[in-house]
């Protein structure tokens, strides 16, 4: 069994997720310390809430070299969320602050028109489409996931990478087109919560569980 | 006009002790089942979340809830939101632990405001869901009440919504006392004067008899999802059927896989 770390930064409910991770095949191990993550054949990078507040909390704990290493060694990262906003270089959440600069690209506030349902923050399940000129979604992560299907996003702010090929999926919401799923190299990112996302959520799980 | 997003669908689980109860006007409760057996079935029906409401833990104290939530977080993976006597920090962390995604809290609010901003700090405003019990008291005129629909506040529901939202909830489930159990329809005048008014998501509740009164209460009511328990319960609809209607009057709605 396939041994899935999640990170513990106290930013997160992570007991769903960790059920999830269990039900999609995965011995699932938490903590608040990084020397713990060592032995993983996987991280995960969850969470919630503001940016700065969490990053700051991430880094006082000590988890920014770690997974720095760990994601220059070549071992699998899964970010959620708030996760997936710090793979990128920068947020302008309330303020300016630095990211893992994983991805390079920026993390910022998306616009929707002032009329009845587009609300912020962003609740509810979008449809995942393949970047334009794609038919399918391009890499592993995604594997047998059909366009078109939907997950569950709880959001206001979104990472938006610099090179288009980081993309491997867009959602829309209020006209605005986010992207949903990011990857560069064994680094992942979905905005989106794979662990409340259904059967979908479930297969994206799985598939990150097999990369490694 | 183009509705520019998916309508959420939300069976209500109204608990009491083991089981799952149904009432009118939130009273006169009758047992309708198994609440786990209810939840997994509509988990694949397709519901894209699930509220379950502690119905008198307000009154008598807490029950077992969080064991019945523990048991469907193993395998339903949609976000699942718990209400009824949520007092404290605590209970919140409580309930999340038990695998829960969002509380909802009513009649705590009320008693004491800043609670809300504390819970919303702590927990995420994403996490708090401000829940109110609205009874008709004039033309376009709401009460808020407490204790699913047992003692009136004196706030103005409309008010109070707004109110909630400035103190930093991250959606509002809106649920009317009259037509609660009913299956007479939503009040839609009620959602109307709250949904489009506010940032964070509204929730319609009470009254749904079938999609037709979802049609409405989206339609005319701008409700961002709706949630309904009798129609769910007893049958008359799977959740499937409704989101076929949905569709077809141009309400994009999720379809599960």
């Amino acid at each position: 069994m396939k041994k899935i770390h999640i990170i513990d930064y106290g930013y997160g409910n992570l007991f769903g997720l960790k059920k999830a991770l269990a039900y999609a095949g995965a011995d699932v191990s938490v903590s608040e310390h990084p020397e713990d993550m060592s032995g993983a054949d996987a991280l995960i990078l969850p969470g919630v809430g503001a940016f700065g507040d969490g990053m700051a909390e991430f880094k006082k704990r000590g988890f920014e070299d770690a997974v720095l290493d760990a994601a220059k060694a070549g071992k699998p990262l899964l970010g959620i969320c708030l996760g997936m906003q710090f793979l990128f270089e920068k947020s302008y959440e309330f303020g300016e602050h630095a990211g893992l600069g994983i991805i390079p690209g920026e993390v910022k506030k998306f616009s929707v028109p002032q009329e009845p349902f587009c609300k912020i923050p962003h609740i509810g399940w979008s449809a995942l489409v393949p970047p334009e000129g794609d038919d399918n979604f391009k890499g592993p992560l995604l594997s047998e996931i059909k366009p078109k299907s939907q997950a569950y996003f709880v959001h206001s702010y979104a990472g938006y990478p610099e090179n288009s090929v980081d993309v491997i999926a867009n959602t829309w919401y209020c006209k605005s087109s986010i992207p949903a799923v990011v990857a560069k190299g064994s680094a992942y990112g979905v905005q989106f919560h794979p662990e409340k996302s259904g059967k979908t959520g479930i297969t994206i799980l799985k598939n990150f569980i097999s990369l490694t | 006009m183009e509705i520019p997003k998916t309508i959420r669908i939300i069976p209500r689980l109204d608990v009491k002790g083991p089981n799952v109860i149904k009432g009118v006007h939130l009273e006169c409760l009758r047992v309708v089942g198994d609440p786990q057996d209810l939840a997994t079935r509509y988990y694949r029906e397709g519901a894209d979340e699930l509220i379950y409401m502690d119905i008198v833990a307000s009154l008598y104290g807490r029950n077992n809830l969080l064991d019945i939530v523990e048991k469907a977080s193993d395998n339903i993976f949609i976000p699942l939101t718990v209400g009824g006597g949520i007092r404290s920090l605590e209970d919140i962390k409580k309930i999340l632990r038990s695998g829960a995604d969002k509380v909802a809290i009513n009649t705590y609010a009320v008693k004491n405001s800043d609670f809300i901003t504390q819970a919303a700090k702590a927990f995420g405003a994403q996490c708090i869901v401000g829940s109110i019990e609205a009874k008709r008291v004039g033309n376009d005129k709401w009460e808020a009440y407490t204790d699913n629909g047992r003692v009136e506040t004196g706030l103005d529901a409309v008010a109070w919504a707004k109110k909630l939202e400035e103190l930093g909830v991250g959606e509002l489930l809106i649920t009317s006392i009259d037509q609660e159990g009913t299956t007479r329809g939503y009040d839609v005048d009620l959602i109307k004067k709250i949904a489009p008014h506010v940032s964070v998501p509204v929730i319609a509740c009470g009254g749904a008899g079938g999609p037709e009164d979802m049609v409405e209460v989206i339609k005319n009511g701008y409700a961002d999802a709706v949630s309904a328990a009798h129609i769910f319960h007893y049958n008359k609809y799977s959740i499937q059927s409704v989101k076929e209607v949905l569709r077809e009057n141009s309400i994009p709605v999720r379809i599960a896989d």
